[in-house]
C-alpha cells in the first residue's frame, strides 16, 4: 500500500500516559498505517493493546505523543465531521428522537430542515429503522441503538468511518446480524472504514485487511488480507479458508494475550 | 411488603393522603382531649375558623400574595443570574476554578444572618426581602447547575464532536439539553428552600406577608392563626412543587423513560 493512494496515513503515531517528568506508560508504540480509499481495515488486538487509543487519535479525540495522522494529506488537528465514529457505548443523545439523532450533524451544518429529515429518513431506512423515527433512544434495544448510531455517522457523509468495537456490547446473534448489515451497507456505499475489534471472526468477516496488534505497549504485529470476495455471505465463516485464516490469527493473538497476562 | 417493590399510583395517593388524616386526627385528639392547653396549641377547628376570619375580614389574602410575589421575585432574579454563571462554570474549568471556592463558601452563609445587614443597606422595604431570597438561593443554584452541566456524559460530548459540533455550539446542542431536566429539578428544589427564607425575612422588619402575620399573632398568643399561616405556606409549597414536577415531566418526556 503506497501512501499516494491512501486516504488515511498514520505516521509514527505513539501515545504515552503519565504526568510530564513523571514515569511514563507507553500505551502505543510508534505506529505506521495507511488506509486506501474504500478499504475496510479491521484492527484486531487483545484488550488494553492501544487499538482504541489509535482509533481515538485518528478521530482527533486523543492527541498522539509523537507522530501525526494525515487525512487526504492534511494533518488531523482535532475531531471533525469528516471522520464519523461509532462508539462501543451507546452514545445516542437521549433528549433527541431517533430521527433527530440521525439529523444531528446535518443540523449542525445548517441544512434546511426538510432536507435534514429527508436524508435522515433515508439512512434510517438503510438500517431498517424507518418505523422508529419518532422513538427516543431509551425505547430501543442495544442493537437498534447501534444501528441508529451507524445511520447517524453515515448520514453526515463522512470521508471515513471509525468504529470502536461498535457491536462489543451486543449479544452474539444480534452482533452477527449487525455485521451483515454493516457489510451490506459498505458493499453498496463503498465507505472507507477503520474498525477496531477483539473478535477474530468479526475481524476476518468484516475486513478486507486485518491488522493485528501486539499486547501493550501496542504495535502492529501483522497485516493480512482477508481475501473473501464480495458480496460476502455469512456462510463464508464455515469455509476452510476462513478457518485457516482464523487459526493463524488465533495463534498470533494467543501469544499476545499470554504476554499481556504475564506482564 | 417487599423491599424496593413499587406501589401502584392509586395506592400511592391513598397512602400519602392517609398520613395527613392520621396526623390531623392525632392533632385533634391531643387538643380536643385536653392533653395540651389551648394556649400552646389550638385545635384544628379553631384554626380553620380563625383562618377564615383572617382571609375574609383581615385581608390575609393580600399577605399571601405579597409573600408569593417576594419568593418568586427573589427566586427568578437568582435563577436568571445563576443559570448563565452555573453553565459557564460547568463548561469552562478555569471559570469554575475562579468562582467555585467563593461560591462554595458563600452558600454556607446563612441567608437569615444577613437580615440585619440588609436592613441597614436596603431598609425594610421589598429590596431587603428579595435580597434575602437571592442570597439564600443564588449560590446554591449556581453550584448545583455547574455540577449538573459538568457531569454531562463525556462520550456524548465526543460523539457530538465527531458529528461536527464546534466548541461554540457544544453548549447549546449538548450540554444544555442534556442537563436541562436536572437543572429543572434543581430549580424546583431550591424554590422550596426559598420559601423558608422568605418567612424568616418577614419575621423581622416587615409590614405585610405571611411571616408578618405570624409575628403579629405571636404577640397575641394566637396559635390558631400561626398554625393557619404555617399550613398555608405548606399548601402553597406543595402545590407549586406539584406544578413544577408536572411541568418538568411535560417538558422532558425523554428523561422520564428510565424512571
Amino acid at each position: 500500500m503506497t501512501s499516494t493512494s491512501s486516504i488515511l496515513s498514520i505516521r509514527g503515531v505513539s501515545r504515552s500516559f503519565g504526568s510530564p517528568g513523571g514515569p511514563q506508560t507507553v500505551a502505543l508504540q510508534a505506529t505506521d498505517l495507511d488506509v486506501a480509499e474504500n478499504d475496510f481495515v479491521t484492527i484486531l488486538g487483545p484488550s488494553g493493546c492501544g487499538k482504541s487509543t489509535l482509533l481515538r487519535i485518528v478521530a482527533g479525540l486523543d492527541v498522539p505523543s509523537s507522530g501525526e495522522v494525515l487525512l487526504d494529506g492534511a494533518k488531523v488537528q482535532g475531531p471533525g465531521a469528516d471522520r464519523g465514529m461509532v462508539f462501543q457505548s451507546y452514545t445516542l443523545f437521549p433528549w433527541l428522537t431517533v430521527l433527530e439523532n440521525v439529523a444531528f450533524g446535518l443540523r449542525e451544518r445548517g441544512l434546511p430542515k426538510a432536507q435534514q429529515q429527508e436524508i435522515a429518513q433515508d439512512f434510517l431506512a438503510k438500517v431498517g429503522l424507518a418505523k422508529f423515527a419518532g422513538h427516543y433512544p431509551k425505547q430501543l434495544s442495544g442493537g437498534m441503538q447501534q444501528r441508529t448510531a451507524l445511520a447517524r455517522a453515515l448520514a453526515n457523509g463522512p470521508r471515513m468511518l471509525l468504529m470502536d468495537e461498535p457491536f462489543g456490547a451486543l449479544d452474539h446473534q444480534t452482533r452477527e446480524l449487525m455485521q451483515e448489515l454493516l457489510l451490506g451497507i459498505w458493499e453498496r456505499e463503498k465507505k472507507t472504514v477503520l474498525f477496531v475489534t477483539h473478535d477474530i471472526d468479526e475481524a476476518i468477516f468484516m475486513g478486507s485487511r486485518v491488522v493485528v496488534m501486539s499486547a501493550r505497549p501496542g504495535r502492529i504485529k501483522s497485516d493480512l488480507p482477508s481475501p473473501f470476495e464480495h458480496p460476502r455471505h455469512y456462510s463464508v465463516k464455515t469455509t476452510a479458508e476462513f478457518a485457516a485464516l482464523k487459526r493463524e490469527l488465533t495463534e498470533q493473538l494467543r501469544s499476545e494475550v499470554q504476554a499481556a497476562a504475564l506482564s | 411488603m417487599r423491599p424496593l417493590t413499587p406501589v401502584t399510583p392509586r395506592a400511592r395517593v391513598a397512602l400519602g393522603l392517609s398520613f395527613f388524616i392520621v396526623f390531623t386526627a392525632l392533632w385533634a385528639a391531643v387538643t380536643f382531649g385536653g392533653l395540651v392547653s389551648k394556649t400552646f396549641l389550638a385545635d384544628p377547628l379553631t384554626m380553620l375558623k380563625s383562618g377564615w376570619t383572617l382571609l375574609v375580614e383581615m385581608g390575609f389574602a393580600k399577605d399571601i400574595g405579597m409573600t408569593v410575589w417576594r419568593v418568586l421575585g427573589g427566586f427568578l432574579i437568582a435563577a436568571a443570574l445563576a443559570l448563565p454563571l452555573g453553565v459557564l462554570m460547568g463548561t469552562y474549568k478555569p471559570v469554575e476554578a475562579f468562582f467555585e471556592p467563593f461560591v462554595s463558601f458563600a452558600r454556607y452563609l446563612p441567608a437569615s444572618a444577613f437580615i440585619p445587614l440588609l436592613i441597614l443597606w436596603a431598609g425594610i422595604g421589598e429590596a431587603q426581602k428579595l435580597a434575602v431570597i437571592f442570597i439564600g438561593s443564588f449560590f446554591q443554584l449556581t453550584l448545583m447547575i455547574a455540577v449538573a452541566v459538568g457531569n454531562t456524559r463525556r462520550d456524548l460530548v465526543e460523539a457530538a464532536y465527531t458529528l461536527g459540533v464546534s466548541d461554540r455550539t457544544l453548549i447549546s446542542r449538548v450540554l444544555l439539553p442534556g442537563a436541562a431536566p436536572e437543572i429543572a429539578e434543581i430549580l424546583r428544589m431550591v424554590l422550596g428552600w426559598a420559601w423558608t427564607y422568605v418567612i424568616v425575612a418577614e419575621l423581622i422588619g416587615a409590614s405585610s406577608g405571611i411571616g408578618h402575620m405570624i409575628t403579629d399573632s405571636q404577640a397575641l398568643l394566637a396559635t390558631d392563626q400561626i398554625i393557619f399561616g404555617i399550613i398555608v405556606i405548606g399548601l402553597i409549597g406543595l402545590v407549586s412543587d406539584f406544578a413544577f414536577k408536572a411541568l418538568n415531566r411535560s417538558l422532558f418526556p425523554w428523561a422520564q423513560l428510565d424512571r
